[in-house]
């Protein structure tokens, strides 16, 4: 199977890892995209800031100072099997503060969503 | 995100044309939307161009009570550095890296080589020429490094006439009085000049050529994030 390996040096970093995902997936790997949606507090990264993370746990970007992002590594890689997206919430009034909260004292909404190579067809069963 | 809206995004990054992308936090239905696209409700639409104004991604609550996530992608930030000399070269690099789509004008083709500036837009034109092709906006940061009046006052008449962020030019004090006396005398008022930020950079001591682009790159992201001083 080929490697998630990093494109070299390209242009600005925010489109760097949208860039790093399309070529991911080009590649022919399976890929998630974590997106911050929602901050409170002193949060490290703003809202929009974007990790891409590829089928072997390879990521590029972030979406805190570096707290957060191997849980949502592990999230991303059961998005990646499942194709479900979902809504995380961190922060120390979480229960998982003492493994995976923030030391800042923030609050962040992360967005977890797999990229599907074909448009998902909405299921009416589905619902909310 | 399906693959093909990640190819329009990247798309109109390319085109340098801002895109919102909106997703339905319950449903997770994700909606393409652009400045000038019409049928959309208008909550969506005024949520649109308030993102792609304020460059400022945001989640809002749509009027039936749905989260709604507005991810902008606006085009890059833009460098246009005058001059293709020692200094260039770091600031070049680093612009890059701090998400600056860098251009690099100097109509010495020697200077301005691709080896020498790899990763960048060259422009041979003369200084005011290139800067009228680029049309600085309000997302564009200018630094004039030649040290030569010929090159470096051509494009500081257009970069005042423009509404670039931050305009910057290299120079001695006394190169910065000969510099201010020149284009009053070419009809810009006092605070219209007060606008270039001369000598360049915050004041850290720079010596080497990389510092020096640390201290201009430093003032560029202060004048960015906290306005002109």
């Amino acid at each position: 199977m080929a490697e998630c390996r990093m494109n070299a040096r390209s242009k600005p970093l925010d489109n760097n890892v949208l860039a790093q995902a399309a070529a991911w997936a080009d590649a022919g790997q399976k890929v998630a995209l974590a997106t911050v949606i929602e901050t409170w507090g002193s949060a490290p990264r703003p809202v929009g800031s974007q990790l891409a993370i590829c089928q072997d746990a390879n990521f590029v970007g972030s979406v805190s100072g570096g707290c957060i992002e191997g849980d949502v590594v592990t999230r991303a890689l059961d998005s990646i099997e499942t194709g479900a997206s979902e809504v995380l919430e961190y922060g120390v009034a979480d229960a998982m503060a003492w493994e995976v909260g923030l030391a800042c004292g923030g609050k962040i909404k992360i967005y977890l969503e797999p990229l599907t190579l074909n448009p998902l067809i909405p299921d009416p069963a589905a619902g909310a | 995100m399906k693959r093909d809206t990640l190819t329009r995004v990247l798309d109109a990054q390319k085109a340098k044309q801002p895109f919102v992308l909106a997703i339905n936090l319950k449903t997770h239905e994700q909606v393409e939307l652009t400045a000038k696209l019409s049928g959309q409700e208008d909550w969506m639409m005024a949520e649109v161009h308030e993102a792609i104004r304020s460059d400022k991604s945001r989640t809002k609550t749509a009027p039936d009570g749905t989260p709604w996530f507005f991810n902008v992608f606006n085009p890059p930030l833009r460098l246009v550095i005058i001059g293709a000399v020692h200094i260039a070269q770091p600031l070049a690099r680093m612009g890059v890296d701090a998400g600056y789509d860098v251009t690099v004008v100097d109509p010495r083709e020697s200077f301005a080589s691709p080896d020498r500036f790899p990763d960048v837009t060259l422009r041979s034109e003369w200084p005011d020429e290139a800067l009228e092709n680029i049309a600085p906006d309000a997302r564009t940061a200018i630094v004039t490094l030649t040290h030569d009046p010929k090159l470096d006052d051509p494009a500081l008449l257009v970069a005042l006439r423009s509404p670039a962020f931050y305009i910057g030019a290299l120079g001695s004090k006394k190169t910065q009085n000969a510099r201010q006396e020149r284009l009053s005398e070419a009809g810009f008022s006092e605070s219209e000049r007060a606008r270039i930020s001369g000598p360049v950079g915050l004041d850290i001591g720079a010596k080497s050529p990389a510092e020096i682009a640390i201290s201009i790159l430093a003032e560029i992201t202060q004048t960015l994030r906290r306005g002109h001083p």
